[in-house]
């Protein structure tokens, strides 16, 4: 039997031995500089993504490497979601480059908690032929450059091809008015039970992100700026109450919304992808990620612009991602951050031969290519850019997204509400529901709610705190 | 004489106890009786427990009179955040509904196990068949369940598992999960099957320490299988009756689960619970508002209200479970 001392000092050797493990484990996990390499970890696809998607992102990945042998890349998989972002944030688990919708990144970075890539990004050969409006979202309130804007999209209502045609409608003739989208929504559920002929998501924060989009169509705005700053939150508007009324109407008495009206982001495009609804509304450039991770047949899909009421302040609401760095990285790894983002995200906008390769790599794994956005930069930019990689436009999918790229251009884009912007939109997701699960809610009530409660936090933040 | 030599005998004894009573005291005895090997093997118990358990409710503490977003310096806000919740409307909705989860769950899934542990207590032959399928929905993991349910049993169309049933019969579809009054009572019954199995076995366990002549001296006395069960299981199980109890309170105050992945504490807000509010105060805002100081100051709150309620439970119940 050992002595006491013996097994003490075996025990202490233990611990010690533990310790230096778990030390060199965090130490290791920090993506510093492997073999001389400066390595970042960057967001590739979302989690679910095929593998045909994940074989074009890697070869991406390969084709940037040997262009830059002084950096290792790691591809992690990530989706920004309302409701996981921040724990990722402040749990430091964001890899070094992840994208984050209009909505947030000027919050980000003003509250410190993004790379300030202001030289880097103007160093760029593109860094000062940005669209003003876009690029206003990934600055901070100094004008710092925090980011590179990509895929803004406007938004849409996306179809199914096959149920309009099966409902007796003409897939190439969507509904232009919000009265021939409730007509389209009757009539597909007639001819298929079980099918929502029109549905809107409510759930994690997008009930509030389409009832705003709404609200644009038909003129009116969630939040209002003063000339002196001071913002003002207004959603017990005219606007937003037919909005939910046009709602209403379509689920209690037309009875077109189907029987489940619970959907977020992912349930909605998974129902689309079921076929379990017909029609709804998304971004422009949703068909990506459906057909990434819900096996929609882009023959079978169609997009079309979200009907605009008349009225000099009737819009599309326009939103988009910014490709951001993360705050902890070194100079070094943030330098090779931003050649990933211009490689991946600036370069095929600006660069024929980057589009074409890009192009190439995506057609090659069955990936879309050409689903509608918004310019980055001017419109001479886009338009040269759209030619560039008309032909390795997915087979159909021009033709099929036709009714919204033809009109978008002329449309009025108006940005998110710039403050709080997730927080209005979450407490405007039960509005939502109340309207989709109750015949008769108090629709005035509940939106004054909403207003008393946004304008208490915007009321806080330290720049409304003075303004009267 | 004998007592001076017995006194002066004792002397050394006396003194040679004191100095090994000062040597047990001294850090050098410590050590040699292996006071210091029982503390390195302490130790990794310890470090695991001060920084995965002890650590983060003392920072919890801390965070809960700050605000911060993590990356820049936190600053101190005194009671703010415990004010702010106590003035958000959406806490006594949540409240409410963790109470309206909770009493649900009292009434229909507190008794149902110990009443199925009972009737499975009495049968003869297969018990070990219907002990499986109690404890099966314990061993299908929680979110696969709750889509199951989600997605099949609860799916609003008329096509739906449960609403396919009920049609057989002729009652119309059910919005299941899809209306603010049905939403929470669906929540509750899924609750109930997948937690039901676990208590089953616990009560089963206690059920066999129940001696069997206690049951022939009832049957003596000319009692029934009601009155057996009154008069000899529940008070014999008592001391179980009392622990689960409790549990179950705890256990439904922190429902997250069920509202989370049911229903995003929806429609309406009508299965927001206190333990889904604190998660959308933390995380439910991306734009580095997070309002981390109060999702910690709720936690508080609740593990309070739990603490004192456990206390209180326990000296209530300490005369009924000693006699």
């Amino acid at each position: 039997m050992k002595s006491p001392r013996k097994v003490a000092i075996l025990a202490a050797a233990g611990v010690a031995a533990a310790s230096l493990a778990l030390s060199g484990c965090s130490a290791g996990a920090a993506g510093a500089n492997a073999n001389g390499k400066t390595e970042i970890v960057v967001a590739s696809l979302e989690p679910g993504a095929s593998a045909e998607a994940l074989k074009a992102f890697s070869d991406q990945v390969k084709t940037f490497e040997k262009k830059n042998p002084d950096i290792l890349l790691k591809g992690e998989e990530y989706k920004w979601t309302g409701t996981t972002f921040a724990a990722e944030l402040a749990g430091g688990t964001l890899p070094d480059v992840f994208g984050v919708p209009f909505t947030d990144s000027k919050a980000l970075a003003n509250n410190g908690q993004l790379a300030n890539l202001n030289k880097l990004v103007s160093a760029l050969p593109y860094g000062n032929k940005f669209n003003k409006n876009v690029i206003a979202v990934a600055k901070n309130d100094k004008g710092d450059i925090f980011g590179l804007p990509y895929t803004p999209y406007a938004m849409a209502i996306s179809y199914n091809r096959a149920d309009f045609t099966k409902a007796g409608l003409d897939p190439n003739k969507p509904p232009t008015t919000w009265d021939e989208v409730e007509a389209d929504a009757i009539a597909i559920h007639k001819a298929l039970p079980g099918v929502a002929g029109y549905m809107q998501m409510t759930s994690g924060n997008t009930g509030g992100w389409e009832l705003t989009s709404a609200t644009y169509s038909r003129g009116g705005r969630m939040e209002t700026t003063a000339s002196n700053g001071k913002v003002t939150v207004k959603t017990d508007n005219d606007q937003t109450k037919a909005a939910l009324a046009y709602l209403s109407k379509l689920r209690w008495k037309d009875n077109a919304m189907g029987s489940n009206f619970l959907l977020d982001w992912d349930g909605i495009n998974q129902a689309f992808g079921s076929g379990k609804v017909a029609m709804y509304m998304s971004g422009s450039d949703v068909i990506t990620a459906l057909v990434q991770n819900d096996k929609v047949d882009p023959a079978n899909y169609g997009v079309t612009t979200i009907p605009l009421e008349s009225g000099p302040d009737a819009g599309v609401l326009g939103g988009g991602n910014v490709a951001v760095v993360n705050v902890h990285d070194t100079p070094a790894q943030q330098a090779a951050a931003v050649k990933w983002i211009d490689f991946y995200y600036g370069q095929p906008q600006v660069s024929q031969s980057a589009s074409v390769t890009q192009s190439k790599t995506l057609q090659a794994s069955k990936q879309i290519v050409g689903a509608p956005t918004l310019p980055i930069f001017d419109q001479a930019t886009y338009t040269q850019q759209q030619s560039w990689i008309k032909p390795y436009a997915t087979p159909g999918l021009l033709a099929n997204v036709a009714p919204f790229t033809s009109t978008i251009l002329n449309d009025n884009i108006v940005p998110e509400p710039n403050k709080h912007t997730q927080d209005l939109y979450g407490a405007l997701d039960s509005v939502v529901q109340a309207v989709l699960t109750q015949k008769n809610p108090n629709v005035d009530s509940l939106l004054k709610a909403v207003d008393v409660k946004i304008q208490a936090l915007i009321d806080a933040d330290p720049d409304q705190a003075s303004l009267k | 004489m004998t007592t001076s030599t017995e006194r002066v005998g004792t002397r050394p004894a006396v003194s040679g106890g004191a100095a090994r009573g000062a040597e047990r005291r001294s850090p050098l005895g410590w050590v040699k009786r292996g006071g210091f090997a029982n503390f390195i093997f302490i130790l990794p118990l310890l470090l695991i427990f001060g920084i995965f358990s002890w650590w983060p409710i003392i920072d919890s503490v801390i965070i809960s009179v700050q605000h911060t977003n993590f990356v820049a310096a936190p600053t101190f806000v005194g009671w703010n955040n415990f004010v702010f919740v106590l003035h958000d409307p959406l806490f006594l909705t949540a409240v409410k509904n963790t109470g309206y989860f909770a009493l649900l769950a009292l009434i229909f899934g507190y008794p149902l196990p110990l009443v199925l542990a009972v009737l499975m207590s009495e049968v003869k032959r297969a018990k070990g068949l219907f002990s499986v399928l109690a404890y099966i929905p314990v061993v299908v993991p929680p979110v696969v369940s709750v889509l199951l349910w989600k997605v099949g049993f609860y799916d609003a169309s008329a096509t739906g598992v449960f609403n396919s049933i009920l049609g057989w019969v002729g009652i119309p579809p059910q919005p299941w999960i899809q209306d603010p009054a049905s939403a929470m009572p669906s929540l509750v019954l899924e609750a109930t099957w997948a937690a039901a199995g676990g208590t089953i076995i616990i009560y089963l366990a206690a059920l066999t320490n129940v001696a069997p002549e206690l049951y022939d001296a009832a049957e003596v006395d000319g009692a029934g299988i009601w009155k057996k069960i009154w008069h000899v299981t529940l008070p014999q199980l008592r001391g179980i009756l009392l622990i689960t109890f409790i549990l179950q309170i705890i256990g439904t105050a922190q429902v997250f689960l069920e509202p989370f992945l049911f229903t995003a504490g929806g429609p309406v807000n009508s299965t927001t619970t206190v333990l889904l509010l604190i998660y959308q105060y933390a995380f439910q805002s991306s734009d580095g508002g997070s309002n981390y100081g109060a999702a910690t100051a709720l936690s508080l709150m609740l593990a309070g209200f739990l603490a004192i309620l456990s206390w209180v439970y326990f000296r209530v119940t300490r005369n009924w479970s000693q006699n």
